[in-house]
């Protein structure tokens, strides 16, 4: 078969791997609720990447729709987080990590 | 160069670029546009790897609903930098990026200890990431998976209703007996 792309899959891996580590490193960082949720995002959008270049690799369309799950699941996600988001915006006033600890010991 | 490697390493890097700029930034809003930068870079790599329909999928779904929703709760909450938080995390700031790295480290060593050869994407790529073969194998094999999602999303929309919506006065007075 024609092949059609010379760029070899590890790229895109190494290229998802960057890209998880700075959502992990984001998530560990920041404390504004609403950022930490935007790197959870990224890390989600890593795992995209891997899964559609295995399937585009593999041709397999498996791990396309896998994403295509993945995305559904994403915006289920925000919807339901950023009402959190606000429903502790009302009761503290602040969205900050270090100032919600009610539940700390 | 070949276009289709100098447009991978285009986009990979600018992904690169806003993913670190979506975690740097102080104001949110920067933070938010930021992170529609590297969305849209994402979905030109998509296009590298002939994912068409992911690649329209990422631009209407993550460009457009999830950021908008995001960036609408950021202006209602009316949020100032994170100027008073910055001084005392310096510390766990090292060490939150130290495990970022040595997370970094482990994927690349799991990376070469592997040894594939899907060096070459083929022809079949295409067809592979048209709707008309995504959509086949989602309306019989996935069928179920699919139905669950509706229902998920049904969920979804009436918990963020209940968790957002303001409770009314009746509430308040019930609660408090």
């Amino acid at each position: 078969m024609e092949i059609i792309n010379s760029i070899p899959l590890e790229y895109y891996l190494a290229l998802s791997a960057i890209i998880f580590s700075i959502g992990v490193i984001g998530v560990l960082t920041r404390r504004n609720i609403i950022i930490i949720f935007m790197c959870v995002e990224l890390m989600l959008n890593a795992v995209n990447l891997t899964l559609v270049g295995f399937s585009a690799f593999l041709g397999d369309t498996s791990g396309q729709i896998f994403v295509f799950f993945v995305m559904a699941v994403a915006a289920a996600e925000a919807a339901v987080g950023l009402a959190i988001v606000l429903a502790i915006y009302r009761n503290n006033k602040s969205i900050y990590a270090d100032e919600i600890n009610l539940l700390k010991w | 160069m070949e276009l289709s490697s100098f447009l991978f390493y285009l986009l990979g890097a600018l992904a690169i670029a806003s993913a670190v700029s979506t975690v740097m930034s102080r104001n949110p809003v920067a933070s938010a546009m930021s992170l529609v930068l590297h969305f849209f870079m994402l979905a030109g790599i998509y296009l590298t790897l002939q994912a068409q329909f992911i690649a329209v999928l990422q631009v209407l779904v993550y460009a457009g609903a999830i950021m908008v929703l995001i960036v609408f709760v950021i202006m209602l909450l009316n949020l100032g930098d994170e100027e008073r938080l910055r001084e005392k995390s310096s510390l766990r700031r090292l060490i939150a990026t130290g495990l970022g790295i040595a997370l970094l480290t482990q994927l690349g060593l799991a990376m070469l200890a592997s040894n594939t050869d899907l060096t070459m994407m083929t022809s079949k790529a295409v067809e592979v990431g048209m709707v008309e073969a995504i959509g086949m194998d989602l309306f019989t094999n996935y069928l179920f998976a699919f139905e669950a999602v509706t229902l998920l999303l049904l969920v979804a929309v009436m918990g963020a209703l209940i968790l957002a919506r303001r409770p009314s006065e009746n509430e308040k007075i019930g609660s408090e007996i």
